[in-house]
């Protein structure tokens, strides 16, 4: 080991003796590499990579002191940042390091923010989004002058969305402000390491590469159940009791479920199952940050022997003594799976174990096939679209907070971030006009523009006042409304957490939901708040509040149609086999080269089943065209939802003619005119619109009750189509709907494949495979003529009924 | 398009779809909350820079409306103006349409809680004004009969077993009419809204605007 003791001063390797470690070689060599621009590191979890990134500051601070923030460290999870100081701070005592680490996320107080700006730590752990609001301020380049390293923790989460992207321009911002400064990319394992070194390094510098030691393969398998999982659901309800034993088992097992409601629904069940009182908690978005850090609190402590969670704790928590993971329902893409599993057993060179439980009949398919994925180590993954100019023109608004700005400059920088090297001046001219003056071809706020250019040529906010609501509105995160829960008393209650405005419109007094995994009745609504008693033991309508859908990657679909072609079910628990039988003499399955569509009745409405294979986002473009073809005929379609695998369509009246209905002939015609007046792209452009800063988010306390002074977005999303339809955030969200929704290109690929061969089945009722897409989320309406009839119709009885005709 | 023909008070009215109230006996018509400069103010204040064209599109939609009724009077409901300095922002054109609109009628504007007070675009201003059994004003008072307001953006929900459907409407009982908002930057109120809910009788309907205008009673 000479070579590490050339490295490492001598009070490290005394330490690391005394805790009985040894370096790993990745270490050293991002120790030795110290002084390169950019590096990325690619790492199983519990293999030292925090560590890693933070070596090579605490040796340089241990040799020469600090002049103000000297390391920055982001993470996607305000958690996490928590949590490493807890980790940073046991080697910085234990050495004596005169080195002072903060953290500083949404959660910290107003003060401590206040004085982390004016005497900033040696050491601050932050998010992207707190990053760029401390870059909005005049300070920035006092607070960031003599920045020496940054390190990016899960680098290959922040890279897949527009969060990587705003921090990605936030680094070269602070590249300008101190340009000795170096950067190291954290990452779990990925498909294509070179896109991601594109992604976090300064353009056009290089960005070395080092891969530590993957590890032995995670031991994971199918939790196998004497009762068959049902035939649709996402609930998996059913596995408690089998999951029960395996949390007695284990030490410590960590639960994850795709959705807040689920994970709300199963520890519910999981409590009253629960005869020996095992400690269970549980942890996810929606839960109020109280309730939360109680959680946390516990299992670091080690008094849980369980938690249910949802992506809230998906990434690289550190709690040591995990040593069992249980994914419920089908892991949606085989990437997301192993990161999970990483969570497990972190001694570095012990396999991970790992169990799944499917939650219906078509997952355990999807399972099996995800466990062929990860034995074979094939990874999936969709390339990002780069440059969003949402985040662009978000970003320019932040840049101005600080202060005035030469535009040349700052075109230079942005294209110095790895997203954005390919970027045009007119595109980030148009961001800039935008910002200025909204970018509209009726030039009408020229008297009123956001940011002005002076006579010197700088660019500044014409109103300073405005910084503020421009720095409330930071971040790429656009949430559905919320509101928040609270248990009614008279000093105001107990905070549970939150549901989304939209479920809370549904409830009358008297509903009673899941929450917190207790049942609540609820009450009033008062000043935006939804209060609640309780109410347990009572069967609680089911919450649907937010939480991430994941769609199943392209490359799982493919691997599950080549299983359902191949005929050979050994590897299915029994009741599954006898479930796709079942399909096979309802129905029948999909075959290879031909398109199976499916037609039966349900609740009075004509449903139709196309199984596409072809992806979620293809598939609901599909819906959007057919749809669209079915309101021409006359068959006054009602709404559809795709699925990565299969379409259903319902309607008012029966599709006949099934192989004029997907003709691939013209299917194309008219199509961007037609997205252009649909829900689905209505969807994106609140998104866009609110991080471009066209729509200021609303704020807690900030919304008024009365809601006639607010419209939706809607209206402003129809009024640029019609009148100003080459708009810059017309084209943004145009040109991310081709891209990324639309998926256009496999529909094509799917009509192809199958060429006009089509087996029409009409089916008795509802279908095995059919019935899942029931329960699916992200039902599309379709405002047509259905609309019309059955408003005419409701009318008519409720006229009646009420005496009034 | 058809209209919900009913009888108010002792006068023959129609709900358009549009959301405007026409008394063909009268040759009046009446609509409510234009928000007229409702982007401009925005701005004005330092809000977002919101696309800049609903002026031209409420008045296109209310042109097409006049065009078809040719009424000798129009009453505009209050709120008409997003404010009081809404006029100065509209922009020549828009002013020019307006002037076109108004020209060889009697024009009415009735104060709202964002226009209280006369602006220089011609027409009569009131508080309120009668004609005949009826009574228009901006906002509804507890004790009237006969009475035609706006004020409250009202729009209803209808539970189809296709789904909700969420329009705005009219809310009509035996003795208040209100109407919907007409400006194309305006939202809704829910006729479940205890607001709305303690102003009507019993026996109220809601009528949907929209392809059509479709009657039910009142959602609480």
């Amino acid at each position: 080991m000479s070579g590490v003791m050339s490295v490492l001063p001598p009070v490290f390797d005394e330490w690391f003796a005394r805790r009985d470690w040894s370096v790993h070689p990745h270490q050293i060599a991002l120790l030795q590499r110290a002084s390169d621009t950019a590096t990325l590191l690619i790492a199983p979890t519990g293999g030292g990579k925090t560590l890693a990134g933070f070596l090579p500051t605490l040796v340089d601070l241990h040799q020469k002191s600090s002049q103000g923030l000297h390391t920055l460290y982001i993470s996607p999870l305000k958690a996490l940042a928590a949590d490493i100081r807890r980790n940073l701070e046991t080697p910085i005592a234990e050495m004596g390091l005169p080195i002072r680490v903060e953290d500083r996320t949404g959660d910290t107080s107003y003060s401590r923010k206040q004085r982390q700006r004016a005497d900033p730590p040696d050491i601050l752990l932050t998010t992207p989004e707190s990053l760029a609001l401390l870059l909005s301020y005049e300070d920035a380049p006092r607070v960031f002058g003599h920045l020496q390293r940054v390190i990016i923790d899960e680098a290959h989460a922040l890279a897949e969305s527009k969060r990587g992207d705003q921090l990605m321009l936030c680094l070269s911002r602070l590249q300008a402000l101190s340009p000795a400064l170096r950067r190291v990319g954290l990452s779990a394992t990925v498909e294509d390491p070179a896109a991601l070194t594109r992604f976090l390094a300064p353009h056009p510098a290089p960005c070395r590469i080092l891969t530590a030691d993957p590890g032995p393969d995670p031991d994971i398998a199918m939790l196998v159940t004497e009762d068959p999982p049902p035939w649709s659901g996402a609930g998996a309800v059913y596995s408690v009791p089998a999951v029960l034993d395996e949390i007695r088992k284990a030490n410590t097992t960590l639960v994850f479920i795709n959705t807040r409601a689920q994970a709300e629904i199963y520890f519910h069940a999981l409590w009253q199952a629960n005869d020996d009182d095992l400690p269970i908690g549980l942890h996810h978005g929606s839960l109020s940050r109280e309730a939360r850090d109680r959680v946390e609190a516990a299992m670091v402590r080690g008094d849980l022997r369980a938690i249910v969670c949802t992506g809230s704790l998906d990434l690289g928590i550190d709690w040591g003594n995990v040593d069992l993971v249980i994914q419920i329902g089908a892991p949606k893409n085989v990437k997301r799976l192993v990161q999970r599993i990483g969570r497990s057993n972190h001694r570095y060179n012990a396999p991970s174990r790992a169990l799944i439980v499917p939650s219906n009949r078509f997952e355990i398919v999807e399972c099996v096939a995800a466990l062929q994925a990860v034995r074979e180590h094939d990874l999936d993954g969709d390339p990002r679209p780069d440059a969003p100019l949402d985040v662009l023109c978000q970003h320019i608004l932040l840049i101005a907070c600080a202060g005035p700005f030469d535009a040349d400059a700052l075109f230079a920088e942005v294209t110095g971030a790895g997203p954005y090297r390919a970027l045009t001046r007119t595109d980030f001219d148009a961001c800039l006009d935008f910002c200025a003056t909204g970018g509209y071809a009726l030039r009408a706020y020229d008297r009123w523009q956001r940011i002005l250019q002076r006579p010197d040529g700088l660019w500044q906010l014409r109103d300073p006042r405005r910084a503020r609501s421009i720095r409330m509105n930071v971040g790429t995160i656009v949430d559905t409304e919320t509101l928040a829960v609270r248990m009614r008393n008279s000093r105001g209650g107990t905070p549970l957490g939150e549901v989304e405005e939209a479920f809370a419109a549904t409830l009358t007094p008297g509903d009673t939901f899941l929450i917190g995994g207790q049942t609540v009745r609820y009450e009033a609504l008062r000043e935006m708040t939804v209060e609640v008693t309780k109410q347990p033991g009572r069967k609680p309508k089911i919450a649907v509040f937010s939480g991430t859908k994941f769609a199943t990657s392209t490359q799982l679909s493919h691997r599950i149609i080549r299983y359902l072609a191949a005929g050979d079910w050994s590897a299915l628990p029994r009741h599954t086999a006898d479930w796709i039988d079942l399909q096979a003499r309802i129905s029948q399955l999909p075959r290879a080269g031909r398109l199976l569509i499916e037609s039966f009745r349900r609740h009075d409405m004509h449903h139709t089943c196309l199984y596409g294979f072809a992806g979620r986002n293809a598939l609901q473009t599909l819906g959007l065209l057919l749809t669209r073809r079915m309101e021409d005929a006359g068959l006054h379609p009602l709404g559809f939802v795709a699925s990565d695998y299969a379409l259903l369509i319902w309607g008012l009246e029966p599709v006949t003619d099934a192989a004029a209905l997907v003709a691939p002939e013209g299917l194309r015609d008219g199509l961007e005119n037609w997205l252009g007046g649909n829900a689905v792209m209505k969807r994106s452009f609140r998104n866009i619109a609110t991080i471009a800063g066209l729509i200021e988010k609303n704020l807690p306390g900030k919304r008024k009750t009365g809601r006639q002074a607010t419209f939706s977005s809607d209206i402003l999303y129809d009024t640029i189509r019609k009148y100003d339809p080459d708009h810059l955030l017309m084209r943004i969200t145009q040109a991310e709907a081709m891209r990324g929704l639309v998926d256009f290109a496999r529909i094509e690929e799917m009509l192809a494949r199958t060429h006009g061969r089509i087996d029409h089945v009409q089916a008795p009722h509802v279908t095995p495979f059919a019935a899942p897409l029931l329960l699916e989320v992200g039902k599309v309406p379709v405002r047509g003529s259905a609309d019309a009839r059955l408003l005419e119709a409701e009318s008519d009885r409720l006229l009646q009924e009420a005496g009034l005709k | 398009m058809t209209a919900y023909d009913f009888s108010f008070c002792g006068a023959d009215l129609s709900a358009l779809p549009t959301g405007i109230l026409w008394w063909r006996a009268q040759s009046l018509l009446c609509v409510s909350d234009l928000h007229l400069g409702k982007s401009e103010r925005m701005a004005r204040r330092g809000g977002a820079l919101i696309p800049p064209y609903e002026v031209r599109d409420t008045l296109n939609r209310l042109s097409e409306a006049i065009r078809a009724c040719d009424p000798a009077t129009v009453i505009c409901l209050g709120d008409s103006f997003d404010d009081l300095q809404a006029p100065d922002g509209l922009s020549p054109a828009d002013h020019k349409h307006l002037a076109g609109l108004m020209a060889g009628r009697e024009w009415i504007w009735i104060e709202g809680n964002h226009d209280a007070g006369p602006v220089e675009v011609g027409g009569t201003h009131l508080r309120d004004y009668s004609r005949g059994p009826l009574t228009f004003r901006h906002i509804a008072e507890q004790q009237a009969s006969g009475e035609v307001s706006g004020h409250f953006h009202a729009k209803a929900t209808v539970r189809t077993r296709g789904g909700g459907i969420t329009r705005p409407c009219f809310l009509i009982d035996r003795r208040r009419i209100i109407l919907p908002s007409f400006g194309t930057y305006t939202g809704g109120l829910k006729t479940s809204d205890p607001a709305l809910a303690g102003l009507m009788g019993e026996q109220a309907l809601a009528v949907l605007t929209g392809p059509s205008a479709v009657a039910v009673p009142m959602p609480r």
